[in-house]
């Protein structure tokens, strides 16, 4: 399939960047998204041009290193799917594919579509951890937990930090990942001794890294690859109140 | 306290808060304007006994006022934070599943702000109308029946609030959904039914408000 692609090309930091046009022939729709990518870069390297950068790592899905905005959505057009999990079968023949970085104040952009999300680090040195003594790790089952709370938990805990949601969200808002990185420890008795403090902590790094506010639209959770649910964001809420009303 | 709500999570309570006490009186004013279809002495006693309150009256006035402005200004705050969170737009944007209603809040919130000062201006000031004041029933009080009946006789005058009351519609749909989520009333077992609320609020309050010009148009009401 023959392709004309829209990508955002831009050196540094520094510079205002814009949306470059290239065409690319002969794509199969078995490769990946990044594949294409890599084919493309390949092609312009071969004619002189600086390759694309673009972030990418594992490749199958759970690492949280690849972004892109595709056509509007963050990851591509398919439901709970990271872009390197996309494949070109998902185009036609003679499709213009927009593909631009996440765009957030909160994560600024370092070269084409490569952003700098360490603003997510920050939130997650705020709290997104549990304080423990050093020593012998205690018994696994010494603490009951049920399996449909060690559920919940799991949900919560499967987010991968990509930033997606941020990037889909009209208000560039971080607080599904927030919710997710929250509610992963308050749905577990280990979380319970920090778990309002690490509520009122993690959203006021959040706010101080300039993300937006949430409207409660759920396109976050409607983006995530990971399917978190945007109940978790309720929990935040929820958690952040009791903190702010009694801590 | 202060820094608890001066958050970006505890603005967005005190918008919930103020939104849900303006849902109250939206609901309140909308079941004593019912009382028009129960005839003329329905709706001016019910008129002279809010009449009567005195200063009760002023304290009720001055408690929306300030749910109204503390709702409007933190939503403007907020949205400014919005915006400066996402400087550069995307060259190709999407939506997912955001509701049009949910996009277009600011905008609808202001068309409202612009309808209140409207509607105090012609049915609470008169000053679109001066005669309304001097119209009394034969009990000497204000007959309100005859102004709603004044009020909605001109064709403009219905069509407006007519739209009015869609854009105050459009503003529910989401907006009362939403006061669940924020306040973390939400859970997969409750969203599905709290996603409901606003919509149903939406029809409500559009068919409800919306009868009474049509019930005068169609002489319902006369």
């Amino acid at each position: 399939m023959n392709l004309t692609l829209h990508i955002w090309r831009q050196k540094d930091r520094n510079d205002t960047g814009k949306m470059t046009i290239y065409k690319l022939e002969d794509v199969s729709p078995d490769m990946s998204f990044l594949e294409m990518l890599d084919v493309l870069n390949e092609k312009l390297e071969v004619e002189g041009e600086e390759p694309v950068a673009f972030d990418h790592d594992c490749r199958e899905g759970i690492c949280g290193t690849c972004s892109l905005m595709i056509n509007g959505k963050a990851h591509g057009p398919r439901a709970s799917t990271t872009t390197c999990q996309l494949h070109m079968r998902e185009f036609k023949d003679g499709d213009e594919i927009f593909i631009e970085p996440w765009r957030a104040e909160a994560f600024p952009i370092v070269r084409d579509l490569v952003v700098d999300r360490s603003a997510f680090d920050k939130v997650i040195q705020a709290g997104g951890y549990i304080s423990v003594n050093t020593g012998n790790a205690q018994d696994a089952n010494c603490i009951p937990i049920s399996k449909e709370q060690a559920d919940i938990a799991m949900d919560a805990a499967a987010c991968i930090g990509c930033g997606a949601c941020v990037a889909q969200c009209k208000n560039s808002s971080a607080m599904l990942f927030v919710a997710a990185k929250v509610s992963q420890f308050a749905n577990l008795p280990q979380g319970q001794a920090e778990r309002y403090a690490r509520a009122k902590n993690m959203v006021a790094v959040m706010d101080d890294q300039h993300f937006g506010s949430c409207t409660n639209q759920y396109e976050c959770e409607a983006a995530c690859p990971k399917d978190i649910s945007a109940d978790f964001i309720a929990q935040l809420n929820r958690d952040f109140m009791k903190a702010g009303l009694t801590k | 306290m202060f820094s608890f709500l001066c958050s970006s999570l505890g603005k967005k309570y005190l918008m919930a808060l103020t939104g849900l006490g303006l849902i109250g009186f939206v609901i309140a004013h909308l079941i004593g304007n019912l009382q028009v279809f129960a005839g003329p002495e329905a709706i001016n006693s019910y008129a002279q006994t809010l009449k009567d309150l005195g200063p009760l009256l002023w304290v009720a006035r001055g408690g929306l006022i300030v749910l109204f402005v503390t709702h409007l200004t933190l939503a403007l705050q907020l949205n400014r934070t919005n915006q400066m969170a996402r400087p550069i737009a995307y060259a190709k944007a999407d939506t997912i599943k955001a509701t049009l209603t949910s996009r277009t809040m600011v905008l609808s919130g202001l068309l409202i702000l612009l309808y209140v000062i409207y509607h105090l201006l012609h049915f609470t000031i008169h000053i679109i109308d001066p005669s309304y004041t001097a119209l009394l029933d034969a009990q000497g009080r204000h007959d309100v029946y005859q102004m709603i009946i004044a009020g909605f006789s001109h064709p403009v005058i219905t069509t407006t609030y007519l739209l009015a009351m869609f854009v105050l519609a459009a503003h529910l749909h989401h907006g009362a959904s939403s006061v669940f989520q924020t306040l973390g009333l939400n859970n997969g077992k409750y969203r599905p039914i709290t996603s409901l609320i606003g919509p149903a609020l939406a029809f409500l309050v559009f068919v409800g408000y919306g009868s009474i010009p049509v019930g005068v148009m169609l002489g319902w009401i006369n």
